[in-house]
């Protein structure tokens, strides 16, 4: 936020970025930078557009046929909007956790393999599999019933799996799209303790719906609102802290006080 | 009146039908009963159709087995049909029927599953809503149209393809060709079906992980489709065999035990037609062994039914 010259000091950032489905705006001019090796939480009412600007950093908009975005959003100094950019590519290298959990229905194992074999992994599979579910605290639970279905796990197991099999093909900044909102505030909780634990290593951009989950799990916070437009904008973005402390904006401090939303 | 209902909660005995009452005892509802009798009804009258059916399957096969002259086992490994000098090997009639529907489940089954992953996965909306009307108008052709299809359009592109001399007139290889076309409808749109029902987030989860639209579709959407998919196809097989119009029309009216597809001849329903339609008196063992044809016919297809039904609790186990 400080040094606007080193871009390559932010894992991504987004430059008066709108999308639109149709005619209608959906967000407008969106400018976010996320920090590397950092959780940043983007909170706001529902139909605020959280969720429609997180699926623009992995172009999983593109499956929405009327959806189209404008602005810039720069990952690597490319702008990942831009046509010539294969958003194939770009998802091997941002991960997605969803609000539901959704394993594939195939062996534990094979949920984690999958992905990364797909992706070219040649190594020792039997390896990649256990270490990534080390790191997702799962492989405790897990280990002698690599073969059963994963569909057979609890909900928080399998948002665990699916982080797991995000984690497998190695991507830099994972995106996680209300990923508690299914779970119990126990499965809640260690989703919550593995993102500290794998924020070490990757950037996390979390959308939630819940301020406890951003103030308790995140280090910056966006906060987005409805305009009179109905278009989602930004009100204003700081670390989570200051956020929850000392709002600079009002309708900031209405949201979180729980006097709108 | 209302305010006072609403602030004593109440049910008044102006706006609600019954005042309320504690009595708790069981009630008879006459309506529930006589609906669920008919539901039952419905039930257990195609249960017994079906039933009838076997039995009466059962009871002409009895007499045409009960002739001594004839025994299941020359019935099943014989390979010469000629009723009329007391041979009924059942072979020629069941290998050209296997053969036939072996023909069009090949053209069909991957076309089908083709078109479907086409609809379901490829196809923008606008394309979907122009295809799907067009393959649902195949579906509904008469097959007796699909039979002079083949008569009068296949055969002769075999002929011209392959040389008159080395393709019968009526031969295998069209009926079956057109056969596949019949059931492709039927194989796609299943399988559409099918693939559909696979949950988007399935597909999201595939394609957040860098996974290509053909990857998404061949190692997620299909696999997760299967069972769906194994029901189409034995379906399909069942339509292929039980098919009747199209073999008479153009496969041949002679029973004839042969390999080559080209060459003519007789499949089970095309002789079951052929003879029912015929001028044979009841009680022959000619006529009656239209009765054991037929029972061949229902166990080949029953038993498909059950082979489909264990293929997929297989994969059910697997995948689930």
């Amino acid at each position: 936020m400080e040094d606007m010259n080193q871009p390559s000091k932010y894992a991504i950032e987004t430059r008066g970025l709108n999308i639109f489905y149709g005619d209608f705006q959906a967000v407008k001019d969106i400018s976010l930078q996320f920090e590397r090796n950092r959780i940043t939480a983007i909170i706001g009412p529902s139909g605020c557009g959280k969720s429609t600007v997180l699926r623009a950093f992995n172009r999983m908009n593109d499956f929405v046929p009327s959806a189209h975005a404008t602005g810039e959003v720069l990952y690597h100094d490319q702008n990942i909007n831009h046509p010539s950019v294969d958003a194939v590519q770009l998802r091997r290298l941002i991960g997605m956790v969803f609000q539901k959990p959704n394993p594939f229905p195939k062996s534990i194992y094979d949920n984690i393999a999958w992905g990364a074999k797909m992706n070219g992994f040649r190594g020792n599979t039997d390896d990649l599999v256990e270490e990534t579910l080390r790191q997702a605290a799962l492989w405790d639970e897990v280990k002698d019933n690599l073969k059963k279905s994963a569909l057979a796990l609890s909900g928080g197991q399998q948002q665990r799996l699916c982080i797991a099999r995000a984690l497998a093909v190695r991507p830099e900044i994972i995106l996680m799209d209300e990923p508690c909102s299914a779970l119990d505030p126990i499965a809640t909780l260690k989703i919550e303790d593995l993102m500290r634990e794998l924020s070490q290593n990757y950037t996390i951009i979390i959308v939630t719906h819940n301020m406890q989950q951003a103030a308790r799990a995140s280090d910056y916070t966006a906060f987005f609102t409805m305009d009179t437009d109905r278009s989602g904008i930004m009100v204003e973005y700081n670390e989570t802290s200051l956020i929850f402390t000392k709002p600079k904006d009002q309708r900031t401090e209405d949201y979180i006080t729980g006097r709108f939303g | 009146m209302e305010n006072t209902a609403r602030i004593t909660g109440k049910r008044t005995a102006t706006a609600w039908k019954k005042p309320v009452s504690y009595n708790l005892q069981k009630k008879t509802r006459p309506t529930e009963a006589i609906i669920q009798a008919f539901l039952l009804f419905c039930g257990v009258v195609s249960i017994l159709t079906t039933l009838g059916i076997v039995l009466e399957l059962g009871k002409e096969a009895w007499l045409f087995f009960g002739d001594p002259e004839i025994s299941v086992i020359s019935f099943l490994t014989g390979t010469e049909w000629q009723p009329k000098i007391g041979k009924f090997g059942v072979l020629p009639l069941l290998n050209s029927t296997l053969i036939t529907s072996v023909i069009a489940i090949v053209v069909a089954l991957p076309l089908g599953i083709a078109t479907a992953m086409f609809l379901s996965e490829y196809a923008s909306p606008k394309m979907r809503s122009i295809l799907k009307p067009i393959l649902e108008v195949l579906a509904g052709v008469p097959t007796v149209v699909y039979g002079y299809f083949a008569l009068t359009f296949m055969t002769p592109l075999l002929r011209g393809i392959f040389g008159s001399q080395n393709v019968d007139v009526y031969n295998m290889a069209s009926a079956g060709l057109v056969m596949g076309i019949m059931i492709l409808p039927l194989i796609s749109s299943m399988s559409e079906d099918a693939l559909s029902a696979v949950p988007r987030s399935l597909r999201e989860a595939a394609y957040g992980l860098g996974a290509t639209r053909l990857e998404t579709a061949l190692q997620v959407v299909l696999p997760a489709a299967l069972s769906g998919i194994i029901a189409a196809f034995i379906i399909g097989v069942s339509r292929a065999v039980g098919e009747t119009m199209i073999v008479a029309i153009a496969a041949g009216s002679g029973p004839n035990f042969t390999f080559n597809p080209f060459n003519a001849a007789e499949t089970m329903t095309g002789y079951i037609a052929r003879i029912s339609g015929g001028d044979l008196s009841y009680n022959t063992p000619d006529y009656n062994s239209i009765f054991a044809i037929g029972l061949l016919l229902f166990l080949v297809t029953f038993g498909l039914n059950i082979l489909s039904r264990a293929i997929s609790r297989r994969f059910r186990e697997v995948y689930e």
